[in-house]
């Protein structure tokens, strides 16, 4: 079978065994919902009566082709609480939760670059020691802890910046510009450490190239070796890296969402998670692990494509 | 193999050894003394941590409370004391946990190969198909919230990292001579895994583990931080810095000692486990 065929099957296959055990960790696990809906004061006759509503007398795998049928088609069930459907819910926060993200990437990105850069130009010197041990220090801060000093630092003392709060795009560009800057600090933060390590790395070894070598003998200013010669032949694998972080972003905006109360589908699940509210919370977190799975085929196949070698490799493996 | 090993012996030799040892006191220092007082908690005089006293509510640290007292004016002190012990606990059991069944995953897989492992290697896929914490708040809100729950669903969790690290190392170790030594003189499978692979596969696992245990309290911390953790009395540094969020204004102490105290275990932990795997794999502390 061809090597882009192969993959799309492996897709495939991967993506029903999430959705299966979603389902499966949804529905095995102890908490029963029709219990959970009518309270612990509910008589066995109300219970087997709703059990049979929602259908929960049937076998799982019957149950299971069922809900993957109407997922299939955009239907992922209403939610019990609010009765909202809950593939709709998920595309009304899904903007917030997408642009927090971006805006973390971009931020991670605008610092890892420029510093991976500068510090390539003299490995082992003062600036690369600094950020190698910058990188070190703002990998160990968990983004929970990173977010409360950050509102301490830029809304509570010096009042810069709102703490909490979620302002649309549609209220004005700059505010919501304004309500994503903390939040986005919070993961971009983060972030960076890795991406710079990985180009960082790269860039050296790509440095010891015949054609920077090249480039150099020819009197190109450093600026310009670094920037027009060596940076886009070593940035393969920070793609790959920005492809596989997004599982870690995803956990990321759910724990930022809920710090600075942004409407997003990380707030959708916890309130799910909280409420008992099953139907959404394993809509939500299918949503959730098939865009993971989706995305990293997608940036699987982006390196395929910028880089040939990927697809031979792969394919004698 | 021995190309490769000859190679680290020259860089070796051309570079000049690290002094860790000044590098190292403050990290190691700080490990010791929080496990040390996470262990003697009981024996140490500290106040009861979930011992109510509201007037004296969000008092600034003072000579009677060290590190000051929370929203309800519980002993900080105390507290992050016993959320230590929490942290640790969890940190700890649940990467044990996950390298035991992660850890006979990957050997079966590296060593049987085939079927095996194409059937781990599919396990494994599954599983690092959700982004993590997602996974981990789901397993903890359906299976209640209790230290032993939290520490199942992320030893679940380590499971595949774990089962990654020992399926490739196995594969290393198995096609080597004195495996091979061992299968001619007609050891069994069982023999050759346990007496010959395992105890090549311990150095690598370790250095892992001490990653994990930082990584592992991160996501307890993160988890109780958004109330799916420890169960409210009990102390844990996520919760804590949860619970001086909603101070900040008045009281930050409350929420900035917590995440003072969390942030120099993790930075330690991570500062030792790259010493040990500086140690157990000299190719990558030559690169």
């Amino acid at each position: 079978m061809p090597w882009l065929a192969r993959q799309v099957v492996r897709l495939v296959v991967v993506l029903l065994c999430v959705t299966l055990l979603t389902f499966f960790i949804v529905n095995i696990l102890p908490g029963d919902v029709a219990i959970v809906i009518l309270g612990t004061l509910a008589t066995p006759e109300d219970i087997a009566g709703l059990r049979a509503d929602l259908g929960l007398d049937r076998p799982m795998l019957v149950r299971y082709v069922d809900w993957l049928g109407s997922a299939l088609s955009g239907d992922l069930g209403r939610s019990y609480r609010s009765g909202e459907p809950v593939a709709q819910a998920i595309l009304d926060r899904l903007p917030v939760s997408l642009q927090l993200m971006v805006m973390a990437q971009i931020i991670a990105l605008g610092i890892s670059i420029p510093v991976a850069l500068l510090s390539v130009r003299k490995p082992g010197g003062l600036f690369d020691r600094l950020s190698a041990s910058a990188a070190f220090g703002f990998l160990a801060m968990p983004n929970f802890m990173l977010g409360i000093v950050l509102i301490y630092l830029f809304s509570v003392t010096f009042d810069l910046l709102p703490a909490t709060g979620f302002t649309p795009m549609s209220e004005g560009l700059w505010d919501n510009f304004e309500s994503m800057i903390l939040p986005s600090l919070t993961l971009g933060l983060i972030e960076w450490t890795v991406l710079m390590r990985v180009l960082r790395s790269d860039l050296l070894t790509t440095l010891k190239e015949d054609f920077i070598l090249l480039a150099r003998a020819k009197g190109l200013p450093p600026w310009r070796v670094l920037l027009q010669h060596a940076l886009r032949p070593s940035s393969f694998t920070l793609i790959t890296i920005l492809g596989l972080n997004i599982g870690g972003l995803i956990g990321g905006a759910v724990i930022v969402e809920q710090i600075f109360a942004l409407p997003g589908v990380g707030r959708l699940l916890l309130g799910g998670i909280f409420n008992r509210d099953l139907i959404l919370v394993q809509g939500t977190v299918s949503f959730i692990a098939v865009g993971f799975v989706v995305i990293n085929f997608l940036v699987d196949m982006l390196y395929a494509v910028l880089d040939p070698r990927v697809r031979h490799v792969r394919f004698r493996s | 193999m021995s190309a490769s090993a000859a190679k680290t012996v020259v860089i070796a030799a051309t570079r000049p050894r690290r002094r860790w040892h000044w590098a190292l006191a403050l990290p190691l220092g700080w490990i010791m003394l929080v496990v040390f007082l996470a262990i003697t908690a009981d024996w140490i005089g500290l106040p009861d941590p979930s011992a109510q006293e509201l007037i004296l509510r969000r008092q600034p640290p003072s000579a009677e409370y060290l590190l000051g007292t929370d929203n309800l004016g519980r002993d900080m002190l105390s507290r992050v004391i016993y959320g230590a012990r929490t942290s640790l606990i969890v940190g700890i059991c649940a990467p044990f946990f996950g390298f035991l069944i992660g850890g006979a995953i990957g050997m079966s897989a590296g060593y049987f190969r085939g079927k095996v492992d194409l059937l781990a290697v599919g396990f494994i896929d599954i599983l690092l198909a959700f982004p993590s914490l997602v996974l981990a708040l789901t397993f903890t809100a359906y299976l209640g919230q209790s230290l032993f729950n939290v520490t199942l669903a992320l030893g679940i969790l380590s499971i595949p990292a774990a089962a990654r690290v020992s399926r490739a190392n196995t594969l290393a170790w198995a096609n080597r001579d004195f495996v091979l030594a061992a299968r001619t003189i007609g050891a069994s499978n069982w023999r050759i895994v346990t007496r010959e692979i395992l105890p090549n596969l311990l150095p690598p696992m370790f250095a892992f583990w001490l990653v994990a245990i930082s990584v592992i309290i991160v996501a307890e911390g993160a988890l109780s931080f958004l109330g799916l953790g420890i169960p409210a009395p009990q102390p844990s540094w996520g919760g804590m810095i949860a619970d001086g969020r909603e101070a900040l204004d008045v009281a930050p102490h409350t929420a900035l000692i917590p995440a003072a105290v969390m942030f120099a275990t993790v930075l330690s932990l991570n500062f030792l486990g790259d010493m040990v795997r500086n140690m157990v794999d000299p190719r990558r502390s030559a690169l």
